[in-house]
């Protein structure tokens, strides 16, 4: 019998570990040796920290690795600011027949390729786009003007793009908020803003971090949108990395840029983890 | 503020705006990029030239439909069998991982378990540079000590299968997980009890009670192969998918087919959320 049980662990375990050590532990140690390479004068392979020192050296690359970190936090923010009254509305505002039809419509467009839906926002707004034909023809616009290929346009698509792992989160969280609670701050005086401030948002902690966690981390990976929205100005950390990989064919400098973000990925998660206390098991459920 | 307290009506009225609003503003890419598949013209755009179908069906030199347009039937294709080996790996590996961290126990299981969520808070971008390297090390490897060419190591059709096999196991894994919490052990001891082994336990009680499960979660992962850029995007040979072959026309100018292949994608995919929404919710019913 223990033998057996024996041969059932060594069954189950054998394809995980496989599967874990050859397309994620080995792959990662080989990237992080990878970026400490790099060719000497004679063309030898070297030990060498020049592919980080380069980043630090060259500013287009760490203000590249900056903005795109800021950008990632402030698409964050405003998902989170457009996501919660919707949030809140699906759980306590609308009927309850009603919420679950919205639900499944908040989901549907998720289920489509993110390729799509960058498309779509591109036709709406490029110059020639269906947004500038209206406002020509409403007479607010004298002539079409490009929408696309900003800064503004960039976050707008990235907000949409992670918007399902705001709302979701922040769905399953407000869901087990005691409405007597509300109806209690204000028979004793208080007004909206207390009720959210002191209420709402204390209970969707748990919500809001792990809905944060995944919006930053997918926005600051993000490769599709930033470089079909934003243009040739969107200058996305990713976008260096595809460089070095597929253009300049410096798979070295791409490692090192490469185990940065997913430093500053790793950095991000964690500290938002110790913040609220939370593991990532829990997260990711 | 609430449905049972009483509210004003600027109140509920501009809540009800907003949350009109945010619908617009979800739907209005997809809506537009569907309607723009059929308009008559030669560009995605307004003015409405009248509706039309040759944008699927037409077969002439100025327009070539979809049913019709070699590259792109061909980048669906190999899209769908990518994802037909991606769903099968790793809805078989998710399971068996499943049944590991809920049936086993051993030593550094959290520490594995650690790893086994790891690929999804890499980074895809990521993902896919690491095992674009890693395949090239295995690959220099076999050349220069056996002298042996490994095809799987360059970028190519098996390589996407593996770089997207990498994280969509691990969905699978908390999807199955999920589900076989919630299996009645007894249910397993009167099986032992009975005489069964623990392999036919698994396949007639246990394997059955997670069919749903398997089921959901092979479907899920059928799509998320099947729209997979960012790991896609490094590890891909001649062979694009349809993400990264939509991708490349996008960047460089687009015609209406773009619209009609992502009109059938929107089409397809809504039937698929309804009914995998629709068989999760008779699932979570027939629990109660």
């Amino acid at each position: 019998m223990k033998n057996q049980s024996r041969w059932y662990l060594f069954f189950f375990m054998t394809p995980i570990l496989l599967w874990l050590f050859l397309l994620i532990v080995l792959p990662h140690i080989d990237l992080l040796i990878m970026s400490f390479r790099m060719e000497d004068d004679a063309g030898d392979m070297v030990w060498s920290l020049g592919n980080y020192l380069t980043f630090f050296t060259e500013p287009i690359y760490w203000a590249t690795f900056a903005r795109t970190a800021l950008y990632s936090i402030l698409v964050t923010v405003l998902t989170f600011v457009i996501a919660l009254p919707i949030a809140f509305y699906i759980t306590h505002v609308v009927s309850p027949k009603l919420s679950g039809f919205l639900m499944l419509l908040l989901l549907l467009p998720f289920w489509v390729s993110e390729l799509v839906r960058v498309y779509g926002w591109m036709i709406l707004l490029r110059e020639s786009g269906v947004l500038n034909h209206f406002l020509v023809q409403l007479g607010i616009l004298d002539k079409p003007v490009e929408m696309l290929y900003t800064d503004a346009t960039m976050i707008l698509g990235l907000v949409y793009t992670s918007m399902l792992f705001m709302v979701v989160p922040l769905i399953s969280v407000l869901e087990s908020l005691d409405k007597t609670l509300i109806e209690a701050a204000f028979d004793l005086g208080a007004n909206m803003w207390i009720v959210l401030l002191r209420i709402i948002i204390p209970h969707a902690m748990p919500g809001i971090v792990s809905g944060s966690i995944v919006v930053f981390m997918l926005t600051l990976g993000n490769y599709l949108t930033p470089n079909l929205m934003g243009g040739k100005n969107s200058l996305w950390f990713t976008e260096q990395i595809y460089n070095q990989f597929i253009a300049s064919f410096n798979w070295n400098q791409g490692s090192a840029f490469g185990f940065l973000l997913l430093l500053l990925s790793s950095l991000i998660i964690w500290v938002g983890l110790k913040l609220s206390g939370q593991t990532l098991g829990k997260v990711v459920k | 503020m609430i449905r049972t307290l009483p509210n004003s009506k600027t109140y509920s009225f501009s809540f009800t705006l907003y949350v009109v609003l945010y619908f617009v503003f979800l739907f209005a890419p997809l809506a537009v990029t569907s309607i723009l598949a059929f308009n008559d013209s030669q560009f995605p755009a307004l003015p409405w030239n009248g509706f039309s179908l040759d944008w699927f069906f037409a077969d002439t030199p100025s327009r070539v439909g979809i049913f019709h347009d070699i590259r792109n039937l061909d980048s669906i294709m190999v899209s769908a069998q990518t994802a037909f080996f991606v769903s099968i790996l790793a809805t078989a590996v998710g399971t068996l991982g499943a049944f590991l961290f809920e049936q086993e126990d051993f030593r550094f299981k959290q520490l594995l378990y650690f790893l086994m969520l790891l690929p999804l808070v890499i980074p895809g971008v990521i993902l896919g540079i690491s095992i674009l390297l890693f395949s090239n090390t295995l690959g220099m490897f076999f050349e220069s000590n056996f002298n042996l060419d490994v095809g799987l190591f360059r970028p190519g059709f098996w390589l996407v299968v593996l770089g997207q096999f990498s994280f969509i196991t691990t969905f699978v894994v908390l999807v199955v997980s999920a589900r076989l919490k919630k299996f009645d052990r007894t249910l397993e001891e009167a099986a032992l009890n009975l005489g069964a082994n623990r392999l036919e336990v698994i396949w007639f009680i246990t394997l059955k009670f997670l069919r749903p499960a398997i089921g959901g979660a092979g479907a899920v992962a059928f799509l998320m192969s099947f729209e997979n850029f960012n790991t896609t995007l490094f590890l891909v040979g001649s062979q694009p998918t349809l993400p990264i072959n939509l991708y490349l026309q996008v960047r460089d100018g687009s015609t209406p087919v773009i619209n009609a292949v992502s009109f059938l994608l929107i089409l397809g995919t809504s039937v698929l959320a309804v009914v995998n929404l629709y068989l999760s919710n008779k699932q979570s019913l027939s629990k109660d």
